[in-house]
């Protein structure tokens, strides 16, 4: 079953940039999709015209339908009501944001609440119960520190926390793992993986390094100048790329099995 | 005072480059900010014109007219509008009869000069200062540090007051440029010691330093051209704050004595006469305000040439 | 955080000691005579040594500044025998022109400086954040430019000239208000109101402006910032965002602004109260500037310090209250 459709998505800004320029995506529900692409490339402007979170000066054309609604025409009510609740987003850099001011379970708290009755006490215990099973070890504890109490991966893991508190069908992850140390990486991807299973949440994954989108996407859509250069499954992109483009993307994902190579190659040279 | 603590900007980490011709026509682009700089600039023909003027116009600020003013109505201009007339163009003050005209130009002249004064030394003071404190870092840095903060902490109003009203007879001008500066070089000198620290360490510092260049070298030829920029910024804040603090002293009797005219003072005379005689304070109130509000404008379209991204704090 | 609170109380002490020196100093060192300012304009050259040995003027500087520190400790007497002057704690000098120890002056005019400042205070803090966050919220809008241009007007102007011109307009020619005289707060609050409302709309015409260019700048950082993009994305309501998530970081150097700025008018709005005429702290040290009175200026400069030192504190106890990683280090 189709969860998300995206179709000749137009985004524009006033300084007259196209970021993304006819996108079209599919996305079934429980599935994961790799987005990929350089810096640059669309990808998070994508995420965000999603959402209807662009900044004030990006205008954003085409269709963008979730569930069976059409997002671009619902208004700022509706599509608040849908935001957290229905589609929740992963940003990049967990530091930056969560907000300084206020505990990292009053704000996991403040995002169920903002979607359910429910009491404050009722909350924080959600918002606890969802700290434990993002592995926050003596969660009871940690609930009531500040996000700079926090390291990098912990703070991604309340992030994810606070994303899956309501069950989102769709879960936004815009490059979670890449402010974060090599090992660390590692955790939070398996961290993805492991409640993909247990939810059956849908994820967006967006992503530069294409060995991310190997170890959890089961589609994978590059991109480049916000056009969609190549789709297909993981496997046949990865094993059989069509464009030299993407052929050079899979290139820069250094591998611990193949033969090292006299210097990395970069983009230019090979697309 | 509070316009002081709008008036001192941070003014970004960004370092604003030396490019004046942009700079300018950024400026001259707005309309506000070019009309604030052609009142700024007829203020300063003003001021320097003034003898001219009182010359043209036949009265010169401290000669007495008995004959405007209204004995039999305790010396209230006769006439309309504080005794406007074609001999004098902006009226007479009560009593004595004095052009008010030439002693509005004349009060423009101590007011510049002093803002623009006490604003070079402010400027210098704080930049020096703030250098050392940047740049060699350590107990220079900690003393610097403490001083500032210790100077913006003062109550400077009142202590300002204090000081000068504690040195009868030193002219007052001069008096007025050394307490101004002195209060107001920590605003140039936090400044130029965060922008010093950063470029201390910069790249473009490192590299002359490898290639063999001295202390003093480096400080004059690479660290003191990058922070032209937010300097700039400081002291077009600094020039309304010092002529706001310069009328409000002279108010306050501790400016600028009489008979040398002042727009600060002037308002003071005109507080028993303003009931009956309002255009007396109304005009050096107006001026005053005309101003400093086009130093304002300037200042912040200033800060937002060399930084847009920067904010008033 | 009671060990920063001590090391914050000793730091407050030993800046309040550099400012009495620094005070004292002055004094000490201009030409200006103490005695004659205390002799008046009258004064015999026998009456002038009389004073002169009272005040203690004829020993060394630093006995005198120990004499001043001992007296604000624990009072002191001037003179000696019947003639003496009592000056009880805490002795912050004492005023032969008008025969009162000056705490005692001071005192008695912190009613009506306190009145003023926290009314104008209340008053700019309402509407200068109000419209900072109006118009942050709509950045470019003609509300914005007009709120915008206003700020900048009321930031420039001197405000005695606004002072002037509120009691032309209101009293003299409109006349809606009386006269402002010093009614106390207890014995007729309408009173009261009426001869407060210029001197608060005074100072909150300069303030609001400082304080809504201040709101806006703050609220256009906070609002571009990531975790505020987070709280959207949460899907909180538009009203929680801004006031949650965007004003209470934008607050925080607000606060500070405050605290500086209403420890200063507490140790006496020293323009304004001398333009209306009211007997604050800032009129006393007017008045002594006029008649020269030296004890008083060195006490109201020594008060009104005070205020700003303790105003710093108090900002930096409640930055370590309000954000959490100063908290933390703390």
């Amino acid at each position: 079953m189709t969860l998300l459709t995206v179709r000749n998505l137009v985004v524009d800004f006033s300084s007259g940039v196209r970021a993304v320029a006819g996108l079209d995506l599919d996305l079934a529900a429980g599935q994961v999709l790799g987005v990929v692409g350089e810096s640059g490339s669309g990808k998070s402007v994508t995420s965000l015209a999603l959402l209807g979170l662009l900044p004030r000066d990006a205008r954003a054309s085409g269709e963008i339908r979730f569930d069976g609604r059409e997002l671009t025409r619902l208004d700022q009510r509706a599509l608040r009501r849908l935001r957290g609740n229905r589609i929740a987003m992963v940003f990049q850099d967990p530091l930056s944001c969560l907000n300084p001011y206020y505990p990292v379970a009053f704000q996991i708290a403040e995002a169920y609440r903002a979607h359910h009755r429910a009491g404050r006490k009722a909350a924080h215990r959600v918002a606890v119960r969802m700290l434990e099973r993002v592995g926050i070890p003596e969660a009871e504890r940690r609930a009531r520190s500040y996000p700079h109490e926090f390291s990098g991966g912990m703070r991604q893991r309340v992030m994810i926390a606070m994303a899956l508190c309501l069950e989102p069908d769709l879960l936004i992850a815009d490059e979670p793992t890449t402010a974060l140390d090599v090992t660390v990486q590692a955790q939070i991807l398996d961290l993805l993986r492991e409640l993909r299973r247990e939810t059956g949440t849908a994820i967006m994954l967006i992503t530069h390094d294409m060995g991310v989108v190997a170890g959890l996407a089961d589609q994978v859509v590059v991109m480049r100048d916000g056009r969609a250069v190549e789709r297909g499954a993981v496997r046949d992109v990865f094993h059989r790329p069509q464009q030299p483009y993407t052929r050079g993307l899979l290139a820069c994902v250094p591998r611990i099995d193949g033969p090292l190579p006299h210097r990395l190659p970069t983009l230019s040279e090979t697309a | 005072m509070s316009a002081r603590v709008a008036g001192s900007t941070r003014a970004g980490s960004r370092t604003a480059g030396t490019a004046q011709v942009p700079v300018l026509r950024r400026l001259l682009s707005q309309r506000a900010t070019a009309l604030a700089l052609a009142t700024v600039a007829l203020l300063v023909l003003v001021a320097l014109a003034a003898p001219l003027i009182t010359w043209l116009t036949g009265s010169s600020p401290t000669a007495f007219h008995g004959e405007t003013v209204d004995p039999a109505l305790g010396g209230l201009p006769r006439g309309t509008a504080g005794g406007i007339s074609a001999e004098h163009w902006l009226g007479v003050e009560p009593v004595n009869g004095r052009d008010v005209l030439a002693r509005v130009v004349y009060g423009a002249r101590v007011s510049l000069l002093v803002a623009v004064l006490a604003t070079a030394v402010s400027t210098l003071l704080g930049t020096a200062l703030g250098l050392l404190a940047g740049f060699l870092g350590g107990w220079a840095d900690t003393l610097i540090g403490r001083l500032m903060d210790l100077l913006m902490s003062f109550p400077s109003l009142i202590f300002m007051i204090a000081l000068i009203s504690a040195a009868p007879g030193a002219d007052r001008r001069l008096l007025l440029i050394t307490v101004l500066g002195l209060f107001g070089w920590p605003y140039v000198g936090r400044i130029v010691r965060g922008q010093a620290m950063v470029l201390a360490r910069g790249e473009f510092v490192a590299a002359a330093r490898v290639l063999g260049a001295s202390r003093r070298t480096l400080l004059l030829r690479e660290v003191l051209p990058n922070l032209t920029g937010p300097v700039l910024v400081v002291a077009t804040m600094s020039i309304p704050a010092c002529i706001a603090t310069e009328a409000g002293l002279s108010f306050l009797g501790v400016g600028v004595q009489p008979p040398t005219p002042s727009w600060g003072q002037m308002i003071a005379s005109a507080v028993p006469w303003y009931a009956s005689d309002p255009a007396y304070f109304l005009i050096p109130g107006v001026l005053l305000f005309v101003t400093v509000l086009a130093f304002n404008v300037l200042g912040d379209a200033v800060r937002d040439a060399l930084d847009p991204r920067s904010k008033p704090r | 955080m009671i060990l920063y609170l001590l090391r914050r109380l000793a730091v407050t002490a030993a800046v309040l000691l550099v400012i009495c020196a620094a005070t004292f100093a002055i004094f000490y060192l201009m030409p200006a005579d103490p005695a004659q300012g205390a002799c008046g304009k009258a004064c015999s050259p026998e009456r002038l040594a009389t004073i002169r040995a009272t005040l203690g003027l004829d020993r060394s500087p630093f006995t005198q500044f120990g004499d001043y520190l001992g007296g604000i400790l624990s009072g002191r007497a001037f003179g000696s025998g019947a003639a003496a002057v009592q000056c009880p704690f805490p002795c912050l000098g004492f005023s032969f022109q008008t025969n009162q120890p000056v705490w005692e002056l001071l005192t008695s005019r912190l009613p009506v400086s306190i009145s003023i400042a926290v009314g104008a205070a209340v008053l700019w803090l309402a509407v200068g954040v109000a419209a900072g966050v109006v118009s942050a919220l709509r950045r470019g809008s003609l509300w914005d430019r007009a709120a915008m241009t206003a700020a900048l007007g009321g930031v420039s102007l001197p405000i005695y000239f606004t002072a002037l011109v509120l009691q032309y307009l209101l009293v003299v020619q409109l006349n809606v208000l009386p006269y402002p005289t010093a009614v106390p707060l207890t014995e007729d609050p309408i009173g009261w109101a009426q001869s407060m409302v210029m001197p608060w709309i005074t100072l909150a015409m300069l303030y609001s402006g400082v304080y809504a260019r201040v709101t806006r700048s703050e609220m256009l950082e906070s609002l571009g910032r990531n975790y505020v993009r987070t709280a959207r994305a949460k899907g909180l309501a538009e009203v929680t965002v801004v006031r949650r998530h965007a004003l209470r970081p934008a607050l925080m150097p607000i606060v500070t602004i405050f605290g500086m700025d209403l420890g200063a008018l507490l140790g006496g709005a020293l323009i304004t109260e001398s333009v209306f005429g009211l007997p604050g702290v800032g009129k006393l040290a007017a008045d002594a500037i006029a008649s020269a009175d030296q004890p008083v200026i060195l006490g109201v400069t020594l008060f009104a310090a005070s205020f700003v030192v303790l105003a710093n504190l108090a900002v930096d106890l409640a930055y370590a209250a309000l954000d959490p990683r100063v908290r933390a280090v703390g």
